[in-house]
């Protein structure tokens, strides 16, 4: 079995109002280091397939017609394998 | 004119949809379960507000797959009348049936209170009972409708006329102030205020009334046309 971890983050281009708003608490607490924050999703997809190549473009359809919105998204994903038990 | 009001898990606005048209227009209307296949029967399709499958994952994005969605982008390609209006917005969007997508509002707000808009564009079956520039007074009742497209896009909104309302005061962070857009064609129009919550002055305001006056009339002219040739 493999294993896709899917993230799911809004666009360099734009504003993430939660991010901004996570940032000023972060600093409110004297976390001043914190430059810049963003919130994205984190997905876990179990693939009952070992097939690799077949499962990467696979899930890159999933990104593209449901799992992102990529006028407003990016995604990247990784696939590893899952020992079954 | 039979007007069809679609209804997902979660859509919460379609009572006030349904009562918009018989109370303003009196035409024929019906719900539509999202397990529909044919809309056949409808000359104007309305996607009304609400959390269609709990928004889960984004606004929007589950109810896209419905199975009344595919005879929605049939009925749209055929230049039905579509209005989708807040999370009915939203869909259209998630259904590339309308360019940009929704983002949550810049300040985080639940925002939900009477905004004014400037018809920006009068042409549309949706608003030729507007005049061009009128300002109209609709309430807005929503967390994620900051209007996004990117530069380009907006350039190419603006040479299409497709930015139908713009807010007078932004209240979310939508790019250039724009509140409501259509397709290119002009037959899908998408919103984030409520038009059908404001069509009585004991509401509040009476301002959205015209739209659905001005979607029958849309249809009769085109109706007359066909039965005159």
């Amino acid at each position: 079995m493999l294993k896709a971890t899917v993230y799911v983050t809004i666009k360099e281009s734009v504003l993430d109002p939660q991010g901004k708003t996570v940032q000023g608490a972060l600093q409110k607490m004297q976390f001043n280091e914190v430059s810049s924050v963003r919130i994205g999703k984190y997905l876990e997809l179990e693939l009952d397939t070992n097939d690799r190549a077949a499962a990467e473009v696979r899930v890159k359809e999933m990104c593209e017609k449901l799992l992102a919105n990529t006028v407003v998204e990016d995604y990247r994903f990784e696939l590893t394998v899952v020992e079954e038990g | 004119m039979n007007f069809g009001v679609l209804v997902f898990p979660g859509s919460n606005c379609d009572i006030d949809m349904f009562k918009a048209v018989r109370d303003v227009l009196g035409e024929n209307v019906e719900y539509v379960w999202h397990t529909e296949t044919d809309l056949s029967k409808f000359d104007c399709i309305l996607v009304p507000g609400g959390f269609s499958y709990g928004d889960y994952l984004r606004c929007g994005a589950i109810a896209r797959f419905a199975n009344v969605m595919e005879a929605l982008q049939k009925a749209a390609a055929e230049g039905k009348y579509i209005l989708g209006v807040c999370n009915g917005f939203q869909v259209l969007t998630e259904s590339h049936l309308l360019p940009g997508a929704l983002l949550r509002n810049n300040n985080l707000k639940f925002n939900c209170y009477q905004t004014v808009l400037t018809v920006e564009n009068n042409e549309t079956p949706f608003t030729t009972e507007y005049a061009k520039g009128q300002e109209i007074t609709i309430p807005i009742a929503h967390g994620e409708g900051s209007f996004y497209v990117n530069d380009e896009q907006l350039a190419e909104l603006e040479a299409n006329k497709q930015i139908i309302f713009r807010y007078k005061n932004n209240p979310n962070g939508s790019v250039s102030d724009i509140a409501g857009v259509s397709n290119k064609a002009g037959n899908v129009v998408g919103m984030m205020p409520h038009p059908e919550r404001a069509v009585k002055d004991i509401l509040g305001s009476a301002d959205g009334a015209a739209m659905f006056k001005s979607v029958l009339n849309a249809w009769r002219e085109q109706h007359e046309q066909k039965v005159s040739r």
